[in-house]
């Protein structure tokens, strides 16, 4: 034992390298979020009052259907992240914060399937 | 151990609010607002997944007054959390500190979120004649 150094101690007992890994994961969400949020209200806009066949026509083609898919990816991702801190901050009781914090990582993991869901299957539909 | 009761920091009854801490907590808020307006893209998603039908319905719900002012209210949150969301990744960078700096950036938060949700509305408007 005494010839292991303190390094080897300290190896895989705390965070060394994945401390950041949720400001990390963050921002690089807002910065994917920037161009896919702005180009998607624009194509909003554009199909505002356009009837059900345009809407499904407009995301049968692959770039919209991948562009709509990292979107949503990353807006769910980035707000989990987002609301753990909000939920970390304000609430107190230890088991209501993790109950909470664990309950709104699965709905959000779950609305943003049920939008992947969506968006593929009019992708991949007739 | 016994736990004292120390004012707490900000005291928020005899804190006087300035831009710089409005648009924090804005930023918050709107980050909370939007993440439960995510239920609004995940409903429209699925009506046009379900079909024509659905989708008009949808259209028609989102289309109401009530829906506008719903929308109203996500796409100025959108923008708002874009712009300052920009202005922390400067911060992020180490850009921008000075207490004029700041100041200068939060003013232009506001002016600029509030530009592109008129701009996108009046867009909107025009792409549907004006109803």
């Amino acid at each position: 034992m005494k010839f292991r150094t303190p390094l080897a101690r300290a190896r895989g007992l705390g965070s060394a390298k994945a401390g950041t890994h949720h400001w990390w994961m963050q921002r690089l969400t807002a910065i994917a979020l920037v161009p896919l949020s702005l180009w998607f209200v624009a194509s909003l806009i554009s199909v505002v009052s356009a009837d059900h066949a345009t809407v499904i026509a407009w995301l049968h083609s692959p770039l919209v259907a991948i562009l709509c898919c990292a979107l949503i990816v990353a807006t769910f991702y980035h707000g989990q992240l987002g609301l753990q801190v909000v939920l970390e901050d304000y609430v107190h009781s230890e088991w209501l914060k993790l109950a909470s914090i664990v309950l709104m990582n699965l709905l959000s993991l779950l609305l943003a399937a049920t939008c992947l869901f969506a968006v593929l299957s009019i992708a991949f539909g007739s | 151990m016994e736990k004292t009761q120390r004012p707490l920091s900000p005291h928020l009854q005899i804190y006087r609010p300035q831009l710089t801490s409005v648009l924090s907590i804005t930023h918050r808020a709107t980050g909370i607002a939007l993440l439960v307006g995510t239920l609004v893209l995940v409903y429209w998603l699925l009506a046009a997944a379900s079909g024509a039908e659905a989708y008009g319905s949808a259209q028609q719900l989102l289309g109401s007054w009530l829906g506008r002012i719903v929308l109203l209210g996500f796409s100025f949150a959108l923008f708002f959390h874009l712009c300052n969301g920009i202005r922390h990744l400067f911060w992020d960078a180490g850009l921008g500190f000075e207490l004029k700096t700041a100041y200068a950036s939060g003013n232009a938060v506001v002016i600029v979120s509030i530009a592109m949700t008129v701009l996108a509305w009046g867009l909107a408007y025009a792409m549907r004649g004006g109803t």
